[in-house]
């Protein structure tokens, strides 16, 4: 059932660096008998463990922020016109309304001594629960890799489809509008 | 570095480009990608696909690119044993070679993008990334694997130079594979991320792979240069050796 190459391959897998956190015997497959795969525990704060030295306290920030998904509004400031390193001009920039399938996604992001400090989403796609359920998802989570994005820690996301992708575009023009 | 975000193919196909040669290298891209979308969209009435799909349109008679594509589906089907499927693997039967098709276009835009601009690139489709190192960014690009319920973390960090990384899971579009063998939901783990040279390969075998749960990362890893990591209902990773040398944390 298992392809020969597949087997020659779990037998070439050796235990290597292992992040052995919670170890489970997974049940009733070819791959867990041979118990050669690596398992780590899930717990992981957006940038938080890299070895670059992202700072605790940046994913401190994400996470705790995290917990206002899908407020709308949000304060609204007039840029200053100062620049920060980064190039942005501080104050509360507002995206383009992008259209998807889903529905529509806008997001507001606030600068502050030219680095992002906040992005928060003016609109989502709520028209039903499928669409809610989406945002409640990727909303919070793109709001963290925004504010880490700061740090580079992350470039990109694996697994983020339609709707954070408008997030992003919205987002993106937000910035845009920020670096004037 | 210029960000575009495209809206194409169903999705947003983002680009990451150094500033030489970049709005030509873009141009294109983006040109091509529509191209695809025209003649691959299975929604479109008249779209080759769709002739292909009502048999207005012959086999024998397709374009060279959707010969390709035909090709491919076909080798992935064998491949897999018919965990992925594009002439199956939708409810009411009809062929959709969609699942193949994004992978294998932003491939080929990627490879247009090397040859115009020789330099650092990005491209995410829709979560899909494509990554290139050059003369303007040697460090390796960092790409979080979306955590699948905790929406203010990633599960882990993988850094890259050069190379695709794809992501399949249940967790955005809802059940939307099926196991083309059963017409099952697979349930075995809840995402599955493939990391290999080609997109194409990369989110065909994490398709196939989610399909096999956790029986795929061997399945995965059985292909030169290709690696998984998977995501289980009990909140653990399980990835394959040669994942190793990717993951940051």
């Amino acid at each position: 059932m298992i392809p020969k190459r597949a087997i020659g391959a779990l037998l070439s897998t050796v235990l290597g660096l292992v992040l052995l956190l919670s170890f489970k015997t997974p049940e009733a497959s070819g791959i867990a008998s041979s118990s050669r795969t690596n398992q780590a525990v899930v717990d992981q704060p957006v940038g938080g463990k890299s070895q670059s030295g992202t700072s605790t306290s940046q994913s401190g920030t994400s996470t705790s922020q995290s917990g206002s998904s899908g407020t709308s509004g949000g304060t609204s400031k007039t840029a200053t016109g100062a620049q920060g390193t980064s190039g942005y001009a501080d104050g509360t920039f507002t995206g383009q309304d992008v259209s998807m399938r889903y529905g529509d996604v806008q997001v507001q992001v606030t600068i502050s001594g030219g680095a992002v400090t906040d992005v928060t989403a003016l609109q989502l796609p709520n028209g039903d629960g499928h669409s809610s359920r989406i945002s409640s998802i990727v909303e919070p989570m793109l709001r963290s890799e925004a504010l880490q994005a700061q740090t580079a820690s992350i470039d990109l996301i694996s697994g983020a489809t339609y709707t954070s992708g408008a997030y992003r575009q919205s987002l993106q023009s937000a910035l845009d509008t920020a670096a004037g | 570095m210029i960000v575009h975000a495209e809206p194409v193919m169903g999705t947003v196909v983002s680009f990451h480009l150094a500033d030489d040669g970049a709005s030509r290298a873009l141009g294109d891209a983006v040109a091509w990608l529509h191209d695809v979308d025209e003649r691959f969209s299975p929604y479109l009435p008249d779209s080759e696909v769709t002739r292909l799909a009502d048999g207005r349109l012959a086999e024998t008679d397709v374009d060279p690119d959707l010969r390709e594509v035909l090709l491919l589906v076909d080798r992935a089907s064998a491949d897999s044993e018919g965990a992925f499927d594009a002439r199956r693997w939708r409810a009411d039967g009809r062929f959709d070679p969609s699942g193949l098709v994004k992978g294998w276009a932003v491939e080929r835009a990627a490879r247009q993008v090397a040859a115009t601009t020789g330099d650092a690139f990005a491209i995410d489709a829709g979560g899909d990334v494509i990554v290139r190192t050059g003369p303007s960014r040697s460090a390796p690009w960092r790409i979080g694997i979306r955590h699948p319920d905790r929406p203010d973390r990633v599960a882990a960090v993988l850094q890259l130079g050069d190379g695709a990384v794809a992501t399949s899971a249940a967790y955005e579009r809802g059940a939307h594979i099926r196991d083309p063998r059963d017409g099952r939901v697979p349930s075995d783990v809840r995402s599955m991320t493939v990391v290999g040279p080609d997109l194409t390969w990369a989110d065909t075998f994490a398709t196939a792979a989610y399909v096999m749960g956790r029986d795929g990362l061997g399945w995965v890893a059985g292909h030169p240069g290709y690696d998984a990591l998977a995501i289980t209902w009990d909140d653990a990773l399980i990835w394959t050796r040669g994942m190793d040398r990717y993951l940051l944390a």
